[in-house]
């Protein structure tokens, strides 16, 4: 990779160098999972520059999220990284609860768990379906989206929804979980480990699987640390960071899971994580359902939680005509719901750290929330990782990172 | 002094006895080809579907019967929209059919069945194998005309690929010339059935593994689709192209893989020629051995992901030629020592 | 706290002071050394803050005197510790010392804070406007920039698209008559009593 770009810096210096052979890849491009834009100098494949351009997602979710009071700022977060929305309401309800130090009943903390590991199975499910697909498997594709429908139907069975789950509250979940979600989930916890040796034999025993990643965007630990890339990403490269192990938020200390590693840092390995992470989120699903046994008929949202009280009287627009049944809101009490103070709380979202730095001012509207994304750090490092390769490779690099466009441009 | 009449009558004679004949057949068989190729792709479609779990075309006739007509009346009646910025819009407009005729005309000397083949010229193999190679010249002009960046790179990638892989695919079929003693399809098919194991992919292996993995590069099907590579470049070479043109390269590329399995039948699956005759369809076997292979194709297809550039490059050069001169060397072995 | 304290004793004359909330401690300090003090944090072998988690910045409008802090979330994933650092830039002349030498990760992170706030940092490669466009005017994450335009402020970009639909508006599939619905299109039959949000419970 170092040695062909120093030829092509010699050539670049020798005067028989024209013009670089640019092509502007995306925003609207198959393989650029959404509106990625990536510039590129090519030298016949290889490409000598790649520069990122983002923005075109760009909803200013940080600005919103300003002006709105916290609950109403969660639904936000649902529009982040929509294919796992569920673990960014979670990373958000707890970032907020430790501004406030409000306690979670633990039936809520289970079901939190679960919620995130399924939006982990089904992030990563899409991410395989669509990585494969970059590289040419068409059938891992489709076999991938069958079982995330799966979930899907599980999720839109716990909240209605299916993408954009808006489950969690600050202080707890919405609903509890019924019999139906239990036994469903059991199913799929039984199921599910055999469905992954399907894809394995696909893709694994595969010789043009193999021979397109593995030694593709090499990446060394050290280097991956300083480019930030976390989640997947940096433990393919052989460093064993998991917030879930680092910092343990809800009940992961409890749990029995082990953090996957991989040692090579290229294409392949962060496909080993991922592919082992599945089973791990598996395992955890399944040990969440049996304490949720434990627990039965507990409440799942705390007595204090500040939920769906909207401090009407701050927000300057005129007060609508109230729904009866929200006869709460009558009130519109301006509650200082949050105490001045500021936090920086980071969870293991599918795809990395996904961290949320909240700072308060004492009133109902958070005075600023900062998302620190992955997919925006990813991006960022994509020209690190993919120059001196060739054009098939970044996108081999581009599905191997796991980006999702919303929650890059926020 | 020439006798005007009798030259006349001569021609008459040629045109109304050979030429009429030759039409006709070439009428019918491109009918029956391109009632082929529609088929093939709702195949195509349904048996990619059903591996992958999900149903494929259903909606238009009964189990999605008619859905290769609508596509081809959608096709038809769109828009042929010509890019403002096309480098020359006479290639632009040229390029698709370029494609197609140098496809299809290779169907003119490949024999169906031993009295029907439009054409029965002794150098039929350098025919097929020449409009092979002229069919890339489509590809190549269809990505320096469209003027874009993408359809550049796909013409590139496809004249590449092309070159290296018809050396691989000819030095296959010098294997079977060799075994045959000619070039004559007619002759290759009828010295197959002469021979002790009745078809040649058994003494030719090696040459048939060639054979079928160039053909498929030749072809520009997965595993080799790197000229229209979707996720890399979109859709390569005709990126730019839409409506009727588009179609017309649909056309060529499924021609191409048609041709590329008639020949296979015919050089190394013994042609026409079955376990068994079969009274009233001469064309049976044949039509069987093609049909499995263009489901190899398909198949293929739903399995495999994509080559690099290259790599693909190093498969052509580093594995399928040297395995093909081998397969020569062990052909003219076997033929000196026999 | 080891950091904290080694912090002290070797940057004492910039730090203006310490404070913990929700937990985590935070050091405030001036914005000129800014740039000896991480590469201190990070390079230190007792210390090891190798992971920049976030940089970002925070726009105290009317709240504070130094209108700005630029935060650096770090974290030492060998030592498991967690510090944040702010620093305090001025109104008047926004700007610091770039660390996108220390951590590749801030060249991104300062990128889109100078985009969001207009915090110049100094001796970065590649200070460009990352999110909003090239031409875009103002910083959207300051207090003071609305979280609506006024139409004759809006984006030049989006002008020449308002004019271009406009233009195009001749050739488009149906005729728009102004409050007249599309053919296709059902007119929503507006009661009296849907209005507003719902008097039917």
């Amino acid at each position: 990779m170092a040695q062909t770009l120093e030829i092509i810096q010699k050539q670049k210096d020798s005067e028989q160098w024209d013009e670089p052979y640019l092509v502007n890849m995306g925003p609207q491009h198959p393989a650029t999972h959404g509106v990625l834009r990536l510039f590129l100098e090519l030298d016949g494949e290889t490409i000598v520059r790649c520069d990122p351009r983002i923005g075109y997602l760009h909803r200013g979710v940080e600005k919103l999220s300003e002006h709105r009071t916290y609950s109403q700022a969660m639904v936000l977060t649902d529009r982040l990284d929509y294919i796992a929305s569920a673990a960014n309401n979670v990373g958000y309800c707890l970032a907020v609860e430790k501004l406030m130090g409000l306690e979670v009943p633990r039936r809520a903390q289970i079901i939190r768990v679960i919620v995130c590991e399924m939006a982990r199975i089904a992030s990563h499910l899409l991410w395989l379906a669509t990585h494969a697909l970059d590289i040419g498997a068409m059938t891992v594709f489709l076999y991938c989206f069958r079982d995330r429908e799966w979930l899907l139907d599980i999720f839109e069975e716990i909240c209605g929804a299916r993408l954009t789950v808006s489950y969690p509250r600050i202080g707890g979940v919405r609903l509890d979980f019924n019999q139906k979600i239990i036994d469903e989930l059991y199913r799929f916890t039984e199921e599910f480990p055999h469905r992954i040796p399907e894809y394995e034999t696909l893709i694994d025993v595969n010789r043009i699987w193999l021979k397109r990643t593995k030694g593709v965007g090499v990446i060394s630990g050290e280097e991956a640390v300083n480019l930030g890339l976390t989640g997947p990403s940096l433990r393919g490269s052989g460093v064993r960071y998991d917030l879930r192990r680092a910092r343990p938020y809800l009940i992961y200390d409890e749990l029995d899971f082990e953090v996957a590693v991989e040692f090579e840092g290229d294409v392949y390995s962060r496909y080993r994580v991922r592919m082992k992470e599945m089973r791990e989120a598996n395992k955890i699903i399944r040990q969440c359902l049996d304490k949720l046994a434990e627990c039965e008929g507990e409440p799942v949202i705390a007595e204090d939680a500040p939920d769906l009280v909207i401090p009407y009287g701050k927000i300057k627009r005129p007060e609508p005509a109230l729904h009866p049944k929200r006869g709460y809101l009558v009130k519109g009490v301006e509650v200082p719901i949050v105490p001045e103070g500021e936090v920086y709380f980071a969870i293991e979202a599918p795809k990395g750290e996904l961290g949320y730095y909240i700072v308060s001012d004492g009133t109902g509207h958070p005075w600023r929330v900062r998302i620190r994304a992955p997919s925006f750090v990813h991006i960022s490092a994509l020209p690190a990782l993919s120059e001196g390769q060739m054009v098939a490779d970044i996108i081999a690099v581009i599905g191997s990172v796991d980006i999702v466009l919303g929650e890059c441009d926020r | 002094m020439i006798d005007f009449l009798r030259l006349y009558d001569t021609a008459n004679h040629f045109l109304l006895k050979y030429l009429g004949l030759s039409v006709f057949k070439s009428l019918v068989l491109v009918g029956i080809t391109l009632l082929h190729v529609a088929y093939t792709t709702y195949a195509e479609r349904k048996i990619i579907g059903h591996m992958q779990q999900r149903l494929g075309p259903n909606r238009v006739g009964p189990r999605g019967l008619l859905q290769p007509i609508a596509d081809v009346l959608k096709l038809i009646t769109k828009e042929d929209i010509i890019p403002s910025c096309v480098d020359s819009p006479v290639v632009f407009k040229l390029a698709p059919f370029i494609s197609l005729v140098a496809g299809a005309t290779s169907l003119a000397v490949i024999p169906i069945w031993e009295h029907f083949v439009v054409t029965n010229v002794n150098m039929a193999l350098l025919v097929v194998l020449a409009m092979s190679s002229l069919s890339s010249f489509g590809v190549i002009l269809a990505g320096w005309a469209s003027n874009s960046r993408y359809s550049f790179l796909g013409g590139l990638r496809a004249s590449a690929q092309v070159i290296s892989y018809e050396i691989a695919m000819a030095l296959a079929l010098v294997g079977v010339m060799m075994l045959a003693g000619s070039m004559n399809l007619i002759e290759i098919v009828k010295a197959q059935i002469e021979s002790p194991f009745k078809i040649y992919a058994i003494p030719q292996i090696i040459g048939f593994f060639v054979f079928m993995v160039a053909a498929i590069a030749e072809t520009n099907r997965t595993p080799f689709d790197l000229p229209e590579a979707e996720s890399e470049l979109v859709a390569g070479y005709f990126v730019e192209y839409s409506g009727i043109r588009f179609a017309l390269f649909y056309l060529a590329e499924y021609f191409g893989m048609i041709v590329m399995s008639m020949l296979a039948v015919v050089c190394f699956l013994g042609g026409w020629y079955g376990p068994f005759e079969v009274p009233g369809v001469p064309m049976f076997w044949f039509l069987l051995k093609l049909y499995f292979l263009i489901f190899f194709y398909i198949w293929v297809r739903a399995t495999l992901p994509r080559y690099r550039y290259d790599q693909l490059m190093g498969l052509g050069w580093k594995v399928l030629i040297p395995l093909a001169l081998l397969n020569i060397v062990i052909t003219g072995l076997i033929k000196v020592l026999a | 706290m080891d950091a904290v304290e080694r912090l002290q004793e070797k940057f004492a004359s910039e730090i203006v002071s310490v404070g913990e909330s929700a937990g985590q401690t935070y050091i405030i300090v001036k914005r000129e050394k800014i740039f000896n003090i991480l590469k201190f944090l990070h390079d230190s072998g007792e210390l090891l803050f190798d992971h920049l988690a976030d940089l970002t910045a925070v726009d105290w409008y009317q709240k504070k005197t130094p209108r700005f802090e630029v935060v650096y979330n770090l974290y030492s994933i060998r030592y498991k510790q967690f510090l944040r650092i702010k620093a305090q830039v001025p109104e008047e002349d926004p700007r610091i010392t770039s660390v996108s030498s220390i951590w590749k990760v801030a060249n991104w992170f300062e990128r889109e804070v100078y985009d969001m706030f207009g915090i110049v940092f100094e001796g970065h490669p590649d200070l460009r406007r990352l999110l909003m466009p090239e031409d875009w005017e103002g910083f959207p994450l300051r207090k003071d920039y609305p979280l609506f335009l006024e139409p004759e402020k809006e984006w030049s970009g989006f002008k020449e698209l308002k004019e271009k639909a406009r233009r195009l508006a001749p050739y488009d599939w149906y005729q728009r008559v102004p409050g007249e619905p599309l053919p296709g299109q059902v007119k929503e039959e507006v009661s009296q009593e849907g209005e507003g949000h719902g008097t039917n419970a």
